[in-house]
């Protein structure tokens, strides 16, 4: 890993996006590393398009501005492609992250991405619904992006996942994210 | 060794609040510093501080209830940003007036109208000549740590003033970041008891707070304020000095950063110093000497010191995430004075930026310093005064 990884994530407002940055920021931060998590402030309305970033270091995190050259670029909801430039700043090497129930193919081709650029794609959506029973596709993109980008492993990962939920959720919500978690990880396609 | 957690600003300085543990906070929540109080309403409603929440109707309101459990004999706290400091305005002057060493957090916010809850650092400048002691914070954890160090500058016997703590709204307040916490025994040692002075509970001995001064006295009283809130820098560097044992952290009045030997110079304050260092060292690898200075201490604000530590720069930039409309940023002059006081005459410019929380960019920083590059060389300043990242 070279110093510093920079990641955005492009969601929208209700799916988790920030909750996923922040669950990412405490497993890397359990592996040791320097984290930063935060939004793109704004107005917060339900199915508006947001973004969010993350720092992820072996050296202390000075700088504070949003991230403008990600090396990885997660998007929470496959719809935002037909509006927004997600590949927008992104280096030849970098990583996608997408979730959408369509092939590798069909999404490297819509987003043009460049050989040297790695592409993955999870149907985190559908997963969600049948291990959580609501489209939440957070826990599941979040297994994917590890596997993906191996910027944590898959045990630290579960182990904060599972510290998110605090004490306020049952046991069967805190078990189905896992399990949603522990299938992106698995499901995850690379193309 | 504390342990390290990934946290927003807000949770760390509700978190340093716990772990102080004060008599009586009285707060009205305003964006950006709501999240300090919600989480430390939570601590009282949950036992795990014995303080008297005090909630009021707006801001007058909550530093005059501070004012009176201060001069009651309490240690008290509060928090807030932008419009209710600026509600607190009158209160903010009798707290300092009448000697009270309460201590709030100040997360920055710029000032309406127009109507903007981004950070800037309208709020903390526009409340410099209040008699507040301001320190300000890069980070989450200089929050947390400044919060502690501010306690006990506050109500260090000879100074006995209030303190405020910035830290930048939303950019460092909701924004988390990993970050070391203290022990809660390593803390309570360092803090220690609160000791009143002339309390309005030891009836005893009954003292009066806020009488009429008329000209015979009142400028006898003031001039005793600047002495001893002048006092406050010293003090400043005894409690860091004290807390780096506890914490391994070192602070000062202010940070250089690679300043030693720079030619040209950067003042730059809060979060966006932290940027600024970054763009420092890619000048510095390319052999050109700049460095930063990134103040701490504002208010005292330090000028021998600053003038020392920029003396060797043939030229300066000061960078002011705030506006005297009609003058130059807030930091410009303090540094201007420091500088002409200090008999040294560098080139300078002043840089407005990041207003109403514009992001300030590495970019920005970047072409700041190749203009000063680029006056160093040809010994002229072209526009002494002038905005950056703005659209035309």
């Amino acid at each position: 890993m070279s110093e510093t990884i920079e990641i955005r994530w492009h969601g929208r407002g209700g799916q988790g996006t920030v909750t996923a940055a922040k669950v990412l920021a405490d497993a890397c931060l359990s592996g040791g590393k320097n984290v930063q998590a935060f939004p793109e402030y704004g107005p917060e309305r339900a199915g508006a398009p947001l973004r969010a970033y993350n720092r992820i270091s072996t050296k202390p995190l000075r700088i504070h501005c949003p991230v403008t050259h990600p090396k990885i670029v997660v998007v929470m909801d496959a719809t935002l492609i037909e509006s927004i430039d997600i590949t927008e700043g992104t280096p030849d090497d970098a990583i996608f992250v997408v979730n959408t129930h369509k092939t590798p193919e069909e999404i490297r081709k819509k987003l043009k991405l460049k050989d040297t650029q790695k592409l993955f794609t999870i149907d985190a959506s559908t997963i969600a619904l049948e291990t959580i029973g609501r489209p939440l596709p957070n826990s599941c993109v979040l297994g994917a992006l590890t596997r993906a980008s191996g910027i944590t492993d898959l045990q630290t990962l579960l182990d904060d996942v599972k510290g998110s939920f605090g004490s306020k959720f049952s046991e069967k919500i805190i078990t189905a994210n896992l399990e949603a978690t522990r299938r992106g990880y698995e499901e995850v396609k690379e193309g | 060794m504390g342990k390290k957690l990934a946290i927003t600003g807000n949770q760390a300085v509700a978190e340093a609040m716990k772990q102080i543990n004060p008599d009586v906070c009285a707060a009205y929540p305003i964006t950006p510093s709501t999240e300090i109080m919600q989480r430390f309403a939570s601590f009282v409603s949950d036992g795990v501080v014995d303080t008297e929440l005090v909630t009021v109707e707006s801001e007058h309101s909550a530093m005059s209830a501070c004012i009176g459990a201060s001069a009651a004999g309490g240690r008290v706290m509060t928090a807030t940003s932008s419009q209710g400091l600026a509600l607190m305005w009158e209160m903010l002057h009798i707290a300092s007036g009448m000697r009270l060493p309460i201590a709030m957090a100040l997360v920055n916010r710029a000032l309406s109208a127009p109507l903007n809850i981004h950070g800037d650092h309208s709020d903390g400048m526009g409340s410099r000549d209040c008699g507040w002691i301001q320190l300000y914070s890069e980070n989450a954890q200089e929050a947390y740590d400044n919060i502690f160090q501010a306690v006990r500058i506050a109500e260090h016997e000879d100074i006995r003033l209030p303190a405020m703590v910035c830290m930048d709204g939303f950019i460092i307040s909701h924004s988390i970041e990993s970050m070391e916490f203290l022990p809660d025994d390593v803390v309570k040692d360092f803090i220690g008891e609160f000791k009143p002075t002339n309390p309005l509970l030891d009836v005893d001995k009954p003292v009066t707070y806020g009488p009429l001064v008329l000209p015979d006295y009142y400028i006898e009283f003031k001039k005793a304020q600047h002495e001893a809130i002048k006092r406050a820098k010293r003090v400043t560097l005894e409690v860091a000095k004290e807390f780096e044992k506890i914490s391994g952290r070192s602070y000062g009045l202010f940070e250089s950063y690679r300043l030693e030997d720079a030619e040209i110079a950067i003042v730059v304050l809060n979060s966006a110093a932290g940027t600024a260092k970054d763009v420092v060292d890619a000048f510095r690898d390319k052999g050109i000497k700049v460095g930063l200075l990134k103040p701490r201490l504002f208010r005292p604000f330090p000028y021998e010191e600053v003038a020392d530590a920029l003396g060797g720069a043939k030229v300066i930039g000061v960078f002011d995430r705030a506006d005297s409309f009609g003058g130059f940023g807030p930091m410009y002059m303090e540094i201007a004075s420091a500088m002409v006081a200090s008999g040294s005459s560098p080139l300078m410019i002043n840089r407005i930026y990041g207003l109403g929380g514009r992001d300030f960019m590495p970019e920005d920083a970047e072409a700041v310093i190749k203009e000063l590059v680029e006056i160093a060389d040809t010994g002229k300043a072209g526009t002494l005064k002038e905005y950056i990242g703005v659209r035309e």
